[in-house]
């Protein structure tokens, strides 16, 4: 699960993890008022404007703006809020601004990047540091692996003192710079292991001139398996409209979802088997329109509601259903299909595989519900079927 | 023989008396399984289908001898589960779960590499299963057929498939594999291939894998030094869009790693010979015999 920045911020500031001052704007008229407080507070007049999105390469898309003074802000202000932001993250479509960031500036001496992410192959926490802070980091450590460095946290003892000594002498800190990335760190690594996070990235993590360490960006994401341990805060710091309407009505389901752009809706059971569903169907020359698994133990309502969330987009001209039950049955599948094609009708081929548990059940239930369903031996006919349907 | 697990295999299920456990103990006991024993906290002494329950898991050893086990906890349990299973040394772990969070593996993963009693399968797996002797976990039985062919796979139902497609073409399998799609997990593909190499009774293996992480990238090095037997390969997620986790925890392309291409290169640079759809997983291992 992802959150804003500002939610991070916050996240981050209960931890000891220095970051700028900032207030979050939920309106330019904020934002003035924000700047207003901002430059009294601190005696400087540099703010930052910062769009709240949930997507990185904000800066290059116009979403970050310095400038001097409130009137500055206001206008900064004004010319972000409400914008779309299309950057690599956001997709084509791009992503309404509607939370601003108005921070103080600070004086930058030199920026650095730092994050924690869960490490496979270690199976464990990981730590990167690199003194190339501001930068894509994928392309320094395709182009110069030597400038990152990385520790791991074992989960018996936790972070070490001389784990941290590594990555600071590596960043070529300064005594004072030591002592403020030492207690930003131990912060960082309580926080991403109480919090349940998959990622906690900085970038930039500064340097001030006045030797100080300070989270100038901070993107947290959130492992949505521990969901259970954090119920309360995570919907506390949701954004549903970042979340696309349809994953989310899915997800409340019980199915996980996922809107492409293709014409071809596929219902299917198991994520392997939905990807490869997919994968089958680009590669008889047609494309998915989304990604579904309704997973083993779903009910007949969930799949009900998964073929509704499918019979109810525009985009698509054909139906690929594809079953191998394992605990899912397939008089189940059949059921929720039949329902949800009674309420909405069927105004689009739909072709239909069945193999495994209860398929003799479930092929009858189909057979006598008077829909028209072609039927499929394996998932290469089907989606070769469907393909062939959907071009019409 | 077999890999894992076979007709003398002694098994505990831990959470048989929930919904979940309890369908499918028994279709479990119906495909044949020794099950001995069920642990729930509590609701030691009682019984369910004729298997006694026990309160902890150190009891159904000592009382029963189990030598395997099967986890259908819920997710904020699991780990615990886990846990108690290595702590009272049963050899053969599966956890079924899903849903388990990553920081709980990593802890769990920590205490399975520190001692080597214990072999964890999973989580969220299907489990595994020797035909015709051995069903631990939620595949569908009647799917599969004994013989000689290895089935290692990431994907629940993929494994469904590729031993649908074997049984079809009347080739059976020695044993199935499900090792889980989550980010950490207990045993990986190299581990099972290992057990594979060395069984007299595996003749070939289909190793499916899908999206994220570099276990499939780190198997094909595995293959081409050491595996002596033909391999048929299938990776999930070749279409799929980065940055978009695909139903598993662990089945997402993140800063351009994970895909599904340069999973399928490596495999073929390893002499696997990669099925080119789902549908091809039994023909294309067949072309290998």
């Amino acid at each position: 699960m992802n959150i804003h920045e500002y939610q991070a911020k916050e996240l981050y500031r209960k931890y000891g993890i220095p970051v700028p001052k900032g207030i979050a704007c939920m309106s330019p008229k904020e934002a003035t008022a924000a700047a207003e407080k901002l430059i009294q507070e601190t005696g400087n007049d540099v703010v930052v404007v910062k769009a709240q999105i949930h997507a990185g390469g904000r800066g290059k898309a116009g979403g970050v703006k310095v400038v001097r003074g409130v009137a500055a802000a206001t206008a900064a202000a004004n010319e972000i809020f409400g914008k779309t932001l299309i950057t690599h993250q956001t997709g084509p479509e791009g992503k309404v601004v509607q939370r601003l960031l108005v921070e103080q500036g600070l004086a930058i001496k030199s920026e650095l990047y730092l994050a924690l992410v869960v490490d496979r192959e270690s199976r464990r926490i990981a730590i990167m540091a690199s003194t190339e802070g501001g930068m894509d980091i994928e392309e320094v450590a395709a182009k110069t692996p030597e400038k990152i460095h990385t520790i791991t946290i074992d989960p018996a003892v936790g972070l070490q003192g001389y784990q941290i000594r590594q990555l600071a002498f590596g960043l070529g800190l300064s005594k004072q710079e030591q002592k403020g990335f030492s207690k930003l760190l131990v912060g960082l690594a309580k926080l991403f292991e109480q919090e349940d996070c998959s990622i906690a990235e900085i970038n930039p993590l500064i340097l001030t001139e006045d030797e100080q360490v300070v989270a100038l960006d901070a993107k947290v994401n959130f492992d949505s398996n521990a969901e259970f341990r954090h119920e309360a805060f995570w919907n506390s710091v949701r954004d549903l409209s970042e979340e696309a309407a349809t994953e989310t009505e899915a997800k409340e389901a019980g199915l996980s979802f996922i809107q492409l752009d293709g014409n071809i809706g596929c219902l299917v059971n198991g994520a392997g088997l939905a990807m490869s569903t997919m994968d089958t169907i680009k590669h008889f020359g047609g494309s998915p329109a989304n990604f579904l698994d309704v997973g083993g133990g779903a009910s007949q309502e969930a799949v009900t509601k998964a073929f509704r969330i499918i019979l109810q987009s525009e985009a698509v001209q054909g139906i690929f259903v594809n079953i191998f039950g394992g605990i899912m049955r397939c008089d189940t599948i059949a059921n929720g299909v039949v329902a949800a094609t009674k309420e909405l009708g069927l105004k689009v081929p739909l072709v239909v595989r069945l193999e495994g548990t209860k398929v003799e059940e479930g092929r009858k239930i189909l057979d006598s519900s008077g829909l028209a369903i072609t039927s499929a031996a394996t998932m290469a006919e089907g989606a070769q079927k469907i393909v062939a349907l959907a071009k019409g | 023989m077999s890999i894992l697990v076979d007709k003398n295999t002694k098994l505990v299920v831990q959470g048989m008396t929930g919904s979940v456990g309890q369908f499918h103990t028994e279709q479990m006991l119906a495909y044949g399984t020794r099950i001995v024993a069920g642990c729930t906290p509590g609701k030691g002494g009682q019984a369910l289908m004729d298997v006694p329950i026990f309160d902890t898991m150190r009891e159904v050893v000592r009382k029963t001898g189990a030598n395997a086990s099967c986890i259908f906890v819920p997710p904020p349990f699991a780990a615990d589960a886990i846990l108690e299973a290595v702590d009272a040394e049963v050899p053969l772990v599966v956890c079924i779960t899903e849903g388990i969070p990553v920081m709980d593996m990593i802890k769990v993963r920590r205490v399975l590499d520190s001692q080597n009693t214990t072999r964890l399968i999973g989580p969220n797996c299907p489990g595994v299963i020797t035909p015709d002797q051995c069903k631990i976990g939620i595949m569908p039985g009647h799917v599969h057929k004994a013989g000689r062919i290895g089935v290692v796979s990431k994907s629940g139902t993929l494994t469904y498939e590729a031993v649908g497609q074997l049984t079809a073409l009347g080739i059976g399998q020695s044993t199935a594999v499900g090792i889980g799609g989550d980010p950490i997990n207990g045993t990986d593909f190299i581990d099972v291939l290992k057990l594979f190499n060395e069984d007299p009774n595996t003749d070939g293996v289909i190793l499916i894998g899908e999206i994220g992480g570099n276990a499939e990238e780190q198997a094909a090095a595995w293959i081409k030094d050491n595996f002596k037997k033909p391999v048929a390969g299938f990776i999930a997620g070749r279409t799929a869009p980065p940055g978009k986790r695909m139903g598993h925890a662990g089945a997402i392309i993140s800063g351009g790693k994970g895909t599904a291409d340069a999973k399928i290169e490596a495999l073929e640079g390893a002499g696997v010979k990669v099925a080119p759809t789902p549908s091809d997983m039994g023909t294309t291992l067949q072309s290998l015999l």
